[in-house]
């Protein structure tokens, strides 16, 4: 969780990521932060997150964003 | 069918009364009927086309529908004896036969949509390159009727084939409620772009007449009438006058020109929108938002997820994402950061994704070499506001003036400055001459036009300006009394005679000053030829 929310601070440092729970729904994240985020996630976990899963549901926080992580970790 | 038209206000009555006649579960069949008698009325050879896409979507749909069915059942029944990776294996199998299938149809559709909007165009640059090259050959233009909405309704489709192979949408059973979604009248004309599951519960559900629901849609159906009508369609002359003449109309006449085009594209485009989310409104179907005030953006960025969002967030769900996260883009991403270090290589991937979404985005708009210019405009202007990010943030730092109103409408204003300069490509024939006209703002100085009266000599009058000043004024507080909630609303819990005085000084106003009446050839949406 700790390398998820270092990648989040280093896009937006002034956003509490722990608490927020409306990244997409507050517009925090826009499509571009979206996307250097999964470039990232791809490099430090190893999974590739596919065009299908970006909803809002699984990007408005940091802890549902970890969740898909571990979800697609399983799946491998 | 004009939505301006007699015609069509006759078609919404019946059409209405109906509905309301109809028993409930039968209700959605009558707007099916309405919809296709509404298109044949527009040209019966636009039927074939608009069948082709529902019939082909259909099928895929209920194909790739069957294959995900086949999968959920297989892995249910051996959920014990499969191992992991068999499982992974399997599921392989299963996605790439469902995206064959998506790949194939998603060619085809976007195959008519290519070869009838596009042809002419590629002629057109063939034919060119051939005189360039010294050849007298020229190729003949084919004689293709464009039909109306295509863009639209090709975009919806492929939005719900789309939604049903990433199991965002469930295929739909029925071929008819399919053809229902792709051709419901309203947004045939300009949109908005709705998606399957947002627009399915309204359009199949039953519907009570229930007065207040119906008022509200007629309240709104008259909002965009009074922008088409009284505002859209008035200054479309002076527009017309100014960029039709270009060696005339120069310098001071192109800002001029630039700015009432800005005008009668907000008023055209939001005030179409009105009517079309009105009417659902009235059928007790609710319909996406098009608009957010985008005029009140500080930003680029931000005005294009305000205007038009429909197509924006389509643009960004099946074209940015697919292709700024797919594995090629990701082993590009990769490989600048390797060799260009971080920064170039974080930004490389985005920035190219989206170029081409805002190169679509442009051709999507027409098939002409200003459209394209247009998007890459906008994608330029929105990647340079995107590096200077750092610098903004270093002069904030320094001046705190980002929250002080001056600030604010000092990003207003240059947002609307910056928005009506990049839609003069939609305005003059050319790209060259855009640029040219463009260019005479700053070389030709004739800027006692605003006051000499030179103004009342491009087809409006004294009275068409103060209409057009007194309409624009009240766009502007509507937009402002947005910001708090629906001003419907807020006009709701006034008495009774304040808000019957509100609607019927509305309906009046589009009967005296819209432009309208024998002899006047009211002019088609400007986003119908998209």
């Amino acid at each position: 969780m700790e390398e998820l929310l270092e990648i989040l601070r280093d896009l937006h440092p002034e956003v509490d990521f722990e608490t927020c729970d409306s990244l997409i729904d507050d517009k925090i994240l826009d499509s571009f932060d979206i996307v250097s985020i999964i470039a990232e996630i791809e490099d430090q976990f190893d999974v590739v997150i596919t065009a299908e899963k970006i909803i809002p549901r699984n990007f408005n926080s940091a802890e549902a964003l970890y969740a898909l992580i571990q979800e697609l970790e399983d799946e491998d | 069918m004009l939505f301006t038209s007699y015609e069509f206000i006759g078609f919404i009555l019946i059409l209405f009364a109906a509905y309301y006649l109809t028993p409930g579960k039968k209700q959605w069949i009558l707007l099916l009927a309405a919809s296709y008698l509404f298109y044949f009325l527009a040209d019966p050879v636009y039927l074939i086309y608009i069948l082709t896409t529902t019939v082909t979507v259909y099928l895929a749909a209920r194909h790739i529908g069957r294959i995900a069915e086949e999968q959920s059942v297989y892995i249910k029944e051996n959920k014990t004896s499969l191992s992991k990776e068999e499982k992974k294996a399997y599921k392989a199998g299963m996605k790439s036969r469902q995206w064959k299938c998506l790949l194939v149809c998603l060619l085809f559709n976007i195959g008519i949509l290519a070869v009838v909007k596009y042809t002419n165009f590629v002629i057109s640059n063939v034919n060119s390159v051939m005189k360039w090259a010294g050849s007298n050959n020229q190729l003949d233009f084919w004689d293709i009727a464009l039909p109306m909405g295509i863009s639209f309704y090709t975009f919806q489709a492929v939005g719900y084939l789309i939604d049903v192979y990433r199991g965002v949408a469930q295929a739909e059973q029925n071929p008819f409620k399919l053809a229902l979604f792709i051709s419901f009248f309203p947004q045939l004309v300009q949109g908005p772009i709705s998606r399957f599951n947002d627009l399915k519960e309204g359009l199949f559900s039953e519907h009570r007449f229930q007065a207040d629901t119906v008022c509200r849609g007629l309240q709104r159906i008259l909002w965009g009438y009074f922008k088409k009508m009284v505002i859209a369609d008035r200054i479309l002359t002076a527009v017309n006058t100014i960029i039709r003449d270009a060696d005339s109309y120069r310098g001071a006449y192109v800002f001029v020109g630039m700015l009432f085009y800005a005008l009668e594209l907000y008023a055209d485009f939001t005030g179409g929108i009105d009517i079309t989310i009105g009417i659902a409104e009235t059928l007790g179907i609710k319909m996406a938002e098009n608009f957010n005030r985008p005029f009140f953006s500080k930003s680029i960025k931000e005005y294009w997820r305000r205007w038009h969002i429909t197509m924006g967030t389509w643009f960004t769900d099946y074209i940015f994402y697919p292709i700024s996260v797919c594995k090629p883009m990701l082993k590009f991403a990769r490989f600048t950061k390797a060799h260009f270090g971080d920064v170039i290589g974080k930004r490389l991937p985005v920035y190219l994704s989206s170029f081409v979404v805002w190169f679509a985005t442009g051709i999507w708009h027409g098939a002409s070499w200003n459209f394209i210019v247009w998007g890459l405009g906008n994608w330029v202007v929105i990647m340079i506001s995107q590096e200077l990010e750092p610098l903004y943030e270093r002069f904030h730092n320094r001046f705190h003036i980002k929250d002080k109103f001056a600030f604010r409408l000092f990003q207003v204003i240059r947002t609307v400055l910056l928005m009506s300069c990049l839609r003069m490509f939609d305005c003059y024939r050319d790209v060259p001459l855009t640029f040219k006209m463009f260019g005479t703002m700053f070389t030709e100085w004739n800027w006692q036009i605003l006051w000499d009266g030179s103004l009342l000599l491009l087809g409006l009058s004294g009275l068409d300006y103060v209409i057009l000043a007194a309409g624009t004024i009240l766009l502007i507080a509507v937009s402002l009394m947005q910001r708090r909630e629906s001003v419907r609303t807020q006009i709701a819990v006034k008495s009774y005679p304040v808000r019957f005085a509100i609607w019927f000084g509305l309906f009046l106003c589009i009967l005296l000053m819209g432009a309208y009446g024998v002899g006047y050839d009211a002019s088609q949406f400007i986003y119908n030829q998209f």
